[in-house]
């Protein structure tokens, strides 16, 4: 498939000689959702505000629909939407006026129904004639999204778009990405909030020190950097394991009243069958038993410590 | 071109203007009326005739320059300073927009307001004294073309500030002396030699001598040589505005 956003070779050096990108390659497919994880400082915003036009690369080429971003500016530019991660607002403008501008700025002649459209689905039309300086903090990032929203992108970058906000207008943002999504729109996510990569994204890439950690899909990020464990809660506590059960690999914890077994879920036999008749065999009773799966969050600590 | 994005800027720039119509029309209108008061009135009346022109009738063109500079300058660089203070900037960064649409857009509604505030300051004056404007067209010529070369110079203004203070210190230290010794209130004849080759180094005469000619045909300078540093200033704004967009000074990283 022919990536939306191609990244070769970019770099970027700010004047004081910090080193924010180095030689960064990445592809972004149409119509997905691409998680950007990183810890602070990664150069993530940097990253997207060089697809962006806001901040000049040092080297290295970026491009849209196969457009440059520099040359064939206004080619890419009007096919991107971007949310930025502080929230930076007209305060004395009202969210109806500054989304007719959004609009207008990329190029988009007046249409008041999307305008309408896009207000309603992020629940800002009952606030549409107030003054922005009047509105909470989640309020404003949804006259942001909207702004975004406006000029009818096909790519859109949100970068930490649930920082500081609440449950419920988390809940709304997902909705409103996902159906983007159901649209064709590509969305590219930027998050310290690893379960919302987890819940939304199709692939994710790693960043850390300015370098490209690991792009993958996420199911198989999670499949292959993932651990599968077992644990079984044991009827009456045990000292050591029985000496049939030494070829599994079981740990005893919890005072002897618990045994935890590792497996590995892209193995053709997990080995679980066995295992619980072995127990059997050897007269070890359990009461209750669960299964648990590293999350993206500990695979993600585990990617950036291991490049620290 | 990007049309739509001109038009988005213009418009949403003339309604803030709308929503500070106190301190964009009603201000400049009641300083002149109090310069007319004072200078105009109280004072002016025991002045005698300027080059066969009234005191009053004479410092017209003076002040409508006064205030269209002022206030072409404070526009423009409040509209570009805000956004990069406020950091809502980033939008105008990644818009499909050139220099060109940025400028047109900011620029013509700062001098579209001066104009505005020329025409209402000239009305005011009406009511004090006679205003015969011999060369209309020509008048009309310099109110445009001195809004937009102020108008572009508070844009530059705007995009090198990196504080309030700056914003207000060149006005204030720079432009309103010069346009306060440039003749607004009197013939640079009138002071003596060596004063009168000073000022000719202060560009702010070329303007103020220019327009006043368009209105009572008495000029410190030819009137040729005023047009020809109005369009100098006008090109020499433009090409640091050109300049600015194409480095990204202070405003792309």
């Amino acid at each position: 498939m022919q990536p939306v956003i191609s990244i070769r070779e970019l770099t970027k050096t700010y004047a004081g000689g910090f080193e924010a990108l180095k030689a960064v390659d990445l592809d972004i497919n149409k119509g997905e959702i691409f998680g950007l994880l990183g810890p602070n400082g990664a150069g993530k915003t940097t990253l997207i505000n060089i697809v962006c036009g806001i901040v000049t690369k040092t080297s290295g080429s970026v491009t849209v629909n196969g457009y440059d971003n520099v040359t064939d500016f206004r080619q890419t530019r009007s096919r991107i939407g971007l949310v930025p991660q502080e929230l930076p607002t007209e305060t004395f403008e009202t969210p109806y006026n500054v989304c007719r501008f959004s609009r207008g700025l990329f190029g988009k002649p007046p249409n008041p129904d999307h305008i309408e459209k896009v207000l309603k689905s992020i629940s800002l039309w009952n606030k549409k004639d107030e003054k922005i300086l009047m509105l909470s903090g989640g309020m404003k990032r949804r006259v942001l999204i909207a702004k975004a929203l406006a000029h009818e992108p096909e790519i859109l970058f949100l970068d930490e778009p649930t920082a500081g906000v609440d449950v419920e207008l988390r809940q709304d943002m997902w909705n409103v990405i996902q159906s983007l999504r159901e649209t064709g729109v590509t969305v590219i996510l930027t998050t310290h909030y690893i379960e919302e990569a987890e819940q939304l994204a199709d692939r994710v890439g790693v960043i850390n020190h300015g370098e490209v950690i690991v792009v993958e899909e996420k199911t198989k990020l999670m499949r292959e950097l993932g651990k599968k464990e077992l644990v079984l809660h044991l009827a009456e506590p045990i000292d050591t394991l029985p000496v049939g059960l030494g070829d599994y690999r079981l740990e005893l914890g919890a005072d002897g009243s618990e045994l935890t077994y590792h497996y590995d879920t892209k193995g053709e036999h997990t080995g679980i069958t066995a295992l619980l008749g072995a127990l059997h065999e050897a007269g070890i009773r359990f009461n209750d038993l669960h299964t648990s799966q590293s999350s993206l969050e500990e695979i993600f600590v585990g990617l950036v410590k291991k490049g620290a | 071109m990007n049309w739509h994005a001109i038009k988005a800027i213009y418009r949403t720039e003339m309604a803030r203007m709308m929503r500070t119509v106190v301190q964009s029309i009603v201000a400049p209108v009641l300083s002149t009326s109090l310069y007319f008061v004072i200078f105009g009135a109280a004072i002016g009346s025991r002045i005698t005739e300027i080059d066969g022109v009234s005191y009053g009738a004479f410092i017209v063109p003076g002040l409508i320059m006064l205030s269209i500079m002022t206030e072409s300058i404070s526009n423009s660089s409040f509209a570009i300073y805000f956004p990069k203070f406020s950091g809502t900037i980033f939008e105008l960064l990644s818009a499909p927009i050139s220099y060109i649409e940025v400028v047109l857009g900011y620029v013509g509604a700062a001098a579209t307001k001066s104009v505005i505030i020329g025409g209402i300051i000239l009305t005011t004056a009406s009511f004090f004294v006679d205003i015969n404007i011999v060369h209309p067209f020509l008048m009309f010529l310099f109110l445009i073309l001195i809004s937009v070369s102020f108008s572009l110079f508070g844009f530059i203004l705007g995009v090198w500030a990196d504080g309030w203070e700056k914003l207000t210190i060149v006005p204030i230290l720079v432009i309103m002396p010069l346009t306060f010794l440039g003749g607004t209130f009197y013939s640079i004849s009138m002071l003596p030699q060596t004063w009168q080759t000073v000022s000719l180094f202060n560009p702010i005469v070329y303007l103020i001598s220019g327009f006043r000619w368009s209105f009572y045909e008495n000029a410190d300078v030819a009137v040729g040589l005023s047009l020809s540093m109005v369009i100098l200033f006008l090109a020499a704004c433009l090409g640091v505005v050109w300049w600015i967009f194409k480095t990204g000074y202070r405003l792309r990283a």
